[in-house]
């Protein structure tokens, strides 16, 4: 039996649920699954600057397991960027380091810390938020 | 409670700023007594770990809850240690007083 996969940790999820491209004429459209950690994967190497081991490290893996895991997120995207495909976020084998909600009301995201109580969104005192972390 | 919201200058019709560690100035707002004070950012040019010395600032300060746009991997980690909670904004048209009459409302 092969090694379980290690969870790996996710600083905060996309803030999107996924992309589309536009301008193109197809009635049945695909789309690829891009998972939370490879979208992190491409964040922190791309968007962050760091390094694969620094990366790694915040992500709780090894960094030959962040360099696959980067490798396929960019083949992902290059695939749907040629394909004209869209682009979808799913969770994949991915923790959340914290608990995030979203208010889907004003959109705005939050955290609540263990010293709070409260189960209204902060920015608008929405009732109607929902839990990031599926 | 203290919240603390990012702005882009001094004043209540000021913009509200996307960044957090790099913000030019905090805008603590009480709701206890309904009073708002503006600080500005010492950090704002540091050359790195802006993020940390916002945070150190933020707990002197005794807030519980900043509003922010985005937050990096180090203040993150930070402010969840110190149990202060992190609200993301993605609209940077807003006003600090929209903000605040927001969630006051």
């Amino acid at each position: 039996m092969p090694r379980r996969t290690r969870l790996r940790k996710v600083v905060e999820p996309p803030r999107f649920k996924g992309y589309r491209p536009y301008g193109v004429n197809s009635k049945r459209r695909e789309s690829i699954e891009l998972l939370y950690e490879e979208y992190e994967a491409i964040k922190l190497a791309d968007y962050d600057l760091m390094n694969h081991k620094e990366a790694a490290e915040i992500m709780g893996i090894s960094r030959p397991t962040f360099a696959r895991i980067y490798e396929a997120a960019r083949r992902k995207i290059a695939q749907a960027l040629v394909e004209a495909k869209n682009i979808k976020t799913v969770y994949g084998n991915a923790i959340m380091d914290k608990d995030w909600f979203v208010c889907n009301k004003c959109h705005a995201r939050f955290n609540i810390p263990k010293t709070m109580t409260s189960d209204k969104c902060p920015a608008c005192n929405s009732n109607d938020i929902e839990s990031l972390n599926k | 409670m203290k919240t603390i919201i990012t702005a882009t200058g001094k004043g209540e019709e000021k913009l509200f700023d996307l960044r957090f560690g790099r913000a030019a100035w905090f805008c603590i707002y009480d709701d206890e007594t309904d009073n708002m004070e503006f600080f500005e950012n010492k950090h704002v040019d540091a050359p790195s770990g802006a993020g940390g010395k916002v945070v150190e600032e933020v707990v002197e300060w005794g807030v519980s809850r900043v509003i922010s746009g985005d937050f990096g991997p180090k203040a993150k980690d930070l402010l969840e240690k110190f149990d202060i909670q992190m609200v993301i904004l993605k609209d940077d048209c807003k006003t600090i007083k929209e903000i605040v009459e927001n969630f006051k409302s």
